[in-house]
């Protein structure tokens, strides 16, 4: 397969994502700044000072109106953007749920941080994952590279007219923002024809007829009406059904994109590593799986068979992938960057467990909370995780289903 | 009023409105309704602009004007502005 | 700077309701007229926005819309961001040729969704420059969700959250000077309306609209549930709050203040002042006033009613 030449350029996460939405052909960024974040605004800004883009660049006054500005750019017509991280995404909290549910294809760049209080600005993936269930696509990035091919697919996805949902893609805070990486980028001609321009679903109109779904003065249309009992809950079932036609989509241009780049990340939903013949498994999202993946070459040095199952797409859940993947895996540790306070372990672990309840072959399974507010997780820690895992695998018991790594007692 | 019930897969997405709501009469909430004396009436037309409800249309080729009693809700507004005393809020 | 848009009645009465018949305000509706007046100002095509609230609510009970324009509404206090992007979305699609005409922009927000909890995001939008009209359709209270207090509920007004008790005699605070606040953002137009005076609030929505960058346009809508009276009065009641100089009519071209017509006439000849009890008097919101014990807060009521005039009458270069 011939990949079309690339430039390789030294950039951070934000960086890259700016780096994305510039040649992704976006009509309007609303966005406030919050750490780690304002390095995507400061980029686009640049852009868009420097004439690079042609894009309406909207300095909101909040979150809260980044995303209104983006939703209502979106229903016009206009391919939008945003970015955010932390108490941003909290307070943008109430317009995730009203995006998705006017099927406003809006993409926006999460740079995972934890929430307040005490307040702290590092990474852990509390402010999105307790958006899991707002309707949003969410994808979580290994490192800058993927960032920018996920966000340039993200566009992508979020307007396919069978799914018509907004994408958040995730970003390690400071571990990938901050970090300078060497990421190839396409040729802004191949990005621009990769994403095409907006398409748009038919709709009945109340006049009678079948137009695009956008606020078109030749189609004037309501959206976001009053829904009483009597309708409100088929919506609901039809945002349902968009997540459940994206896997395939989103597997295929991510297919389609690896043919133009020559990059993959597993099958677009799950990445996994070594996975193919492993007897216990680390199950995780996120920059932590590069971390990962050294411990598992060491392991694999000395005759231990781990592996690594990174989860790319964490909404829709790849629940059938999921289950195959662990098939013949007999221990799994899920690792969650996330609190689920009082809900017996993490956001990912509580999701894995579900889906494995349905598998012909129940691993054993366990969850480990780790680097919260930022903190470090060494090679060591995650070695020690396998260690528990090749216990469990000899003991036939697990002592503790949830634990926490590199926390002082 | 009875509507029918469409199931998920065959109402528009992002929930698009599909009826006007011209369809959806509310002239059965009114009590009273206006009555206009025609020999009172100059046409000066200030009911038809403040009629909350769109209710009175002007008619420039009857030079005339008409109470849509479909939607019209009784409120009384056309009888409390006519400066001609011509409308009478009837039972 | 304005067309010389001239208008008859017969014109206006003409002009399709792109606010349709059907839609489920209370019989009297106050904001609905205001809507429908609003609405007849429009100089070609446009997109409605419009908070949560009584006219969202009342217009689009699914699967019915009373708007035969584009129209989207989103969440309750965000409806000048959401204008926003419906502003920023139209000029870049335009400048790429995917939006061949002009489209103009209007936002529709209560008392609640303006003075309150839309503030942030109407302030942020105005010092922007988006070239909107915000209409502000002020029933003064949160009618919507059963008469709670707002910014906008004047003083001595009982609500379901300011009652008239037997200590408290309705809202103690006054009402936000909303439109002073939104000219001190230094946008280029800012005006007040009534419903009774339509031809001023069709030819001011107009000049919102005409004007380049952001417009405000506070509108008086009586509201026959919330302020307790008769159906028929809506109309009547948004006259006599002008001419009781509790709502004076105004514009402010540029940061310039000026009387309109109702109000500059009774500026000319102050003995066409009303006493505000004229206009208490026809409201049960305002009926535990009219006894003994709080008589006190009707004084008070013209006292800060005369010395928000005197206020408005130097700004205009009255004395």
């Amino acid at each position: 397969m011939e990949s079309v030449k690339q430039k390789v350029l030294a950039l951070n996460g934000d960086e890259a994502v700016a780096y994305a939405v510039k040649q992704s052909d976006v009509d309007v960024v609303a966005a406030y700044p919050i750490t780690p974040q304002t390095i995507i605004v400061e980029r686009f800004s640049e852009y868009v000072a420097n004439g690079e883009v042609d894009t309406e660049f909207i300095c909101v006054e909040s979150e809260h109106s980044a995303l209104s500005a983006c939703l209502t750019a979106s229903a016009v017509g206009a391919r939008a953007f945003t970015a955010t991280a932390s108490a941003g995404l909290a307070l943008m909290h109430e317009i995730l749920y009203v995006t998705s549910g006017c099927r406003a294809p809006v993409v926006m760049a999460v740079v995972n941080r934890a929430l307040s209080a005490p307040i702290n600005i590092h990474c852990d993936h509390s402010d999105s994952m307790v958006e899991r269930d707002c309707g949003w696509i969410q994808i979580y990035a290994e490192n800058s590279q993927e960032a920018y091919d996920s966000i340039i697919q993200a566009f992508r996805i979020a307007e396919n007219p069978k799914i018509m949902l907004p994408v958040m893609v995730g970003l390690d805070g400071f571990t990938l923002s901050h970090t300078l990486e060497n990421v190839h980028v396409l040729p802004d001609e191949t990005v621009r024809k990769f994403v095409g321009t907006r398409q748009f679903p038919l709709v009945t109109t109340h006049t009678g007829k079948e137009a695009p779904l956008r606020l078109d003065v030749e189609n004037p249309m309501t959206i976001g009406p009053l829904d009483l009992p009597d309708y409100y809950f088929e919506h609901k079932r039809q945002q349902e059904e968009a997540m459940r036609n994206a896997p395939e989509i989103i597997k295929k241009i991510h297919d389609e994109y690896a043919e133009i780049s020559g990059r993959r990340y597993g099958n677009g939903l799950l990445d996994p590593y070594k996975l193919e013949d492993a007897e216990i498994a680390v199950i995780c999202v996120g920059s932590t799986a590069g971390t990962v993946k050294t411990v598992v070459d060491n392991l694999r040095n000395q005759g231990v068979k781990a592996g690594l199952l990174r989860i790319r797409t964490f909404r829709p859940l790849p629940v059938d992938g999921i289950r195959k993947a662990l098939e013949k895996v007999k221990a799994v540790a899920v690792m969650d960057r996330s609190m689920s306070f009082g809900g017996h372990g993490g956001a990912i672990f509580h999701e894995v467990r579900h889906v494995l309840y349905d598998a012909s072959n129940h691993p054993y399974i366990v969850n480990y909370i780790y680097g919260l507010g930022g903190r470090d997780t060494s090679p060591n820690q995650i070695r020690k995780i396998y260690n528990d895992l090749q216990k469990i695998v000899e003991t036939g018991r697990v002592e503790t289903p949830v634990q926490f790594v590199g926390l002082r007692e | 009023m009875k509507t029918e019930k469409k199931g998920w897969k065959e109402i528009p997405i992002a929930g698009v409105c599909w009826k006007p709501s011209t369809e959806y009469l509310t002239g059965d909430w009114k009590t009273y309704k206006p009555v206009r004396d025609p020999e009172k009436c100059k046409l000066c037309l200030l009911c038809v602009i403040f009629c909350p409800d769109g209710a009175i249309h002007w008619k420039p080729e009857e030079n005339d004007l008409e109470f849509d009693y479909n939607f019209c809700k009784g409120c009384g507004i056309c009888a409390n502005e006519c400066p001609f005393k011509a409308i009478e809020m009837k039972l | 700077m304005f067309s010389e848009w001239k208008f008859t009645i017969r014109e206006i009465a003409e002009k399709p309701d792109l606010f349709m018949s059907g839609h489920r305000a209370c019989a009297g509706c106050g904001p609905a007229t205001v809507i429908r007046l609003v609405l007849k100002a429009v100089r070609g095509p446009t997109i409605v926005t419009c908070a949560t609230g009584c006219m969202e609510v009342v217009s689009t009970i699914y699967p019915y819309t009373a708007w035969a324009t584009p129209w989207i509404h989103t969440a309750f206090e965000n409806v000048a961001a959401n204008a926003s992007g419906i502003e920023a979305a139209i000029k870049v699609l335009k400048r790429k040729g995917r939006i061949k005409q002009h489209i103009d922009v209007i936002a529709f927000a209560g008392d609640g969704g303006t003075y309150d909890i839309g503030i942030q995001a109407l302030s942020g939008a105005v010092e922007r420059g988006h070239d909107f009209l915000y209409v502000l359709y002020d029933n003064e209270a949160y009618m919507n969700t059963g008469i709670q207090r707002s910014g906008g509920t004047p003083h001595g007004a009982a609500t379901t959250t300011s009652p008239a008790g037997t200590v408290i005699p309705g809202k103690p605070q006054y009402k936000k000077p909303i439109a002073d606040i939104m000219v001190a953002h230094d946008i280029p137009y800012v005006a007040t309306a009534s419903p009774y005076y339509w031809k001023d609030l069709i030819t001011k929505a107009r000049k919102g609209l005409e004007v380049e960058g952001p417009a405000f346009l506070h509108v008086i809508a009586p509201c026959p549930r919330g302020w307790r009276y008769d159906t028929s009065k809506s109309i009547e009641i948004s006259r006599l709050a002008v001419e009781t100089c509790i709502f004076p009519l105004w514009e402010s071209i540029n940061g310039e203040y000026q009387l309109s017509a109702p109000s500059k006439t009774i500026a000319l000849k102050p003995e066409r002042k009303k006493p505000v009890e004229e206009y208490l008097k026809t409201q049960g919101r305002f009926r535990h006033l009219f006894t003994p014990k709080f008589k006190g807060v009707i004084e008070e009521i013209q006292r800060i009613t005369d010395k928000r005039w005197q206020r408005l009458l130097k700004k205009c270069g009255i004395n």
